[in-house]
């Protein structure tokens, strides 16, 4: 298929719909309205749904009634409302149901602004939502890696039964690059032997639940939740990594900031810095191994975020003390630029050579 | 070569629109693009802007700071918002109509279009940003004029092909002011 050029909102909309989404539960909040838009036109042409619910919250407990129908299903939202879907976010994981689910980012905390954020990366890999859950977090950083990874995510979610998260953030939604749609690696998926489809009188009703009131059942449960995030965070990092072997200087950021670090790295790489990227595409399981592979004797390592630093916590568990941190970030809808990352790098790197 | 423009006016000029088409053209040209609009909660009246990146090799940053290798901008603020975002020798193209000032820099080239009076002697006033962004294609050659006619139906849909001659015209004419 030839190349196109999509907005990063429509782009989510369209790989969604390739991928077989076929129902779509949301409430509208800017700076993802063209997802909602896009599939309120789109989704009736397929034999599909698009509903507005009366709230995210009731959004997210359909998308939680429809995957657990067996369908494939997903929500998109922003910061705020993202915040209000917590509460069935750890119910799908609980019940251990797939479902796709958007969040392009804006500033907060509270109803924050609506301009570009990436301050919810605590909420994402940590949870709004009770338990011991996870869910898988990808943090595309072009138009073309938001509808590859949008395509693979709904069967990533199926093949272990998980919440995936798609990260974004105001500028992946809004912005318009070339993209061309791929048919995504195939994974094995399974039956879904449990979805509450109707027994057709042929066998025992599926109950979809997660509530477990003997403790040592919920224990048991909690055991096997945490076996599959264990084959997860073995078997679905990723991550981008580039001159970190020899680097004076590496740089983590995800996304967006990702983008600007690189516009960074470029100009240092003119005065004579080495500077070395790790770039998560994964969030969860965020990619610590590749931090082993960072030089010996680089003079330490620059978080880079749209926050007042939360990727910062995971970079310094995966650095685990071997390094220097250091923090370079723009909060609130500010987006740092190229000359804030190479100060930053320029005296972390001890100044110019 | 990268070419870093930010198109700039109140909303209903045309601005996003022909950052559209520049980044289509470059894209049908088989080069990496981007276009990054500003968006908030005013719309039509206020002001609108959108960076568009048109390069040979692939994007970092889509945001445009401080290295505009051009701006066009359609009215006073903006002019006043983005003639300091533009590098050493960079362009800078006033619509003459409806900007009295002038810029203030002298490091940069500066050109005059007037193109609500060239786009209203076409017969449609709304074609200003078309006439805008021929004085652009001239002065940079970033993409062929025949590359944004290309991407004019798939921006706009083919309903709207009807409007191709004027367009075509407009562009033309912006052209001219330059050569």
């Amino acid at each position: 298929m030839a190349k196109v050029l999509m907005k990063g909102n429509e782009a989510v909309g369209a790989a969604a719909i390739k991928a077989g989404c076929k129902y779509f539960f949301g409430y509208p909040i800017t700076p993802q309205n063209e997802i909602p838009e896009y599939m309120s036109r789109e989704l009736p042409k397929i034999g599909g749904v698009f509903l507005q619910a009366e709230s995210e919250i009731a959004a997210i407990n359909m998308v939680y009634g429809a995957s657990g129908a067996g369908a494939r299903v997903m929500t998109s939202s922003s910061s705020p409302g993202i915040a209000l879907k917590q509460e069935g976010i750890s119910y799908i994981a609980g019940a251990e149901l797939p479902c796709v689910i958007v969040n392009m980012m804006r500033g907060g905390p509270g109803l924050g602004g609506i301009q570009p954020s990436q301050a919810d990366y605590f909420q994402a890999t940590r949870g709004g939502g009770n338990g011991d859950y996870r869910h898988i977090v990808y943090a595309p950083s072009s138009i073309q890696e938001t509808v590859d990874i949008m395509m693979e995510s709904f069967d990533v979610a199926e093949m272990y039964r998980i919440p995936v998260m798609v990260l974004g953030d105001g500028m992946i939604g809004q912005m318009m690059e070339a993209v061309e749609f791929h048919e995504p690696k195939k994974r094995e998926l399974q039956e879904k032997t449990w979805a509450t489809d109707g027994t057709k009188g042929k066998r025992k009703p599926n109950i979809i639940n997660s509530l477990f009131l003997d403790p040592q059942e919920c224990e048991n449960h909690n055991i096997r939740l945490e076996e599959k995030h264990k084959i997860i965070s073995e078997k679905e990092v990723r991550y981008e990594a580039e001159g970190i072997e020899d680097a004076d200087v590496v740089c983590v950021a995800y996304g967006t900031t990702s983008r600007i670090v690189k516009n960074a790295i470029v100009e240092c790489k003119k005065e004579g810095i080495k500077v070395g990227i790790i770039r998560p595409i994964t969030l969860w399981p965020f990619p610590m191994e590749i931090f082993d592979k960072i030089n010996k004797n680089a003079k330490g390592v620059l978080t880079v975020e749209m926050s007042m630093g939360q990727m910062i916590d995971d970079v310094k568990i995966a650095v685990n003390g071997r390094f220097p941190v250091h923090f370079v970030g723009r909060s609130g809808g500010m987006v740092p630029t190229p000359a804030n990352v190479i100060d930053s790098i320029k005296n972390i790197a001890g100044g110019v050579k | 070569m990268a070419e870093k423009a930010i198109m700039a006016g109140f909303g209903g000029q045309g601005v996003m629109a022909i950052g559209k088409l520049l980044a289509y053209a470059g894209m049908l040209e088989g080069k990496e693009v981007s276009w990054l609009p500003s968006y908030g909660p005013e719309m039509r009246g206020g002001t609108a802007n959108c960076a568009v990146i048109v390069s040979d090799t692939l994007i970092g940053s889509p945001i445009i700071t401080d290295d505009a290798t051009a701006a066009i901008v359609m009215n006073l603020p903006s002019l006043d918002k983005f003639e300091s975002d533009i590098v050493k020798n960079g362009k800078l193209l006033i619509n003459k109509s409806l900007i009295e000032k002038e810029a203030t820099r002298d490091d940069i080239n500066a050109y005059y279009i007037p193109a609500n009076e060239i786009a209203s002697e076409l017969g449609n006033a709304k074609a200003a940003n078309m006439v805008m962004l021929g004085a652009y294609l001239e002065l940079t050659k970033i993409v062929k004029p025949e590359s944004i006619i290309k991407a004019f139906t798939k921006v706009f849909g083919e309903e709207k092909a009807k409007f191709i001659p004027l367009n075509e015209e407009a562009l033309k004419k912006g052209a001219e002011v330059v050569k």
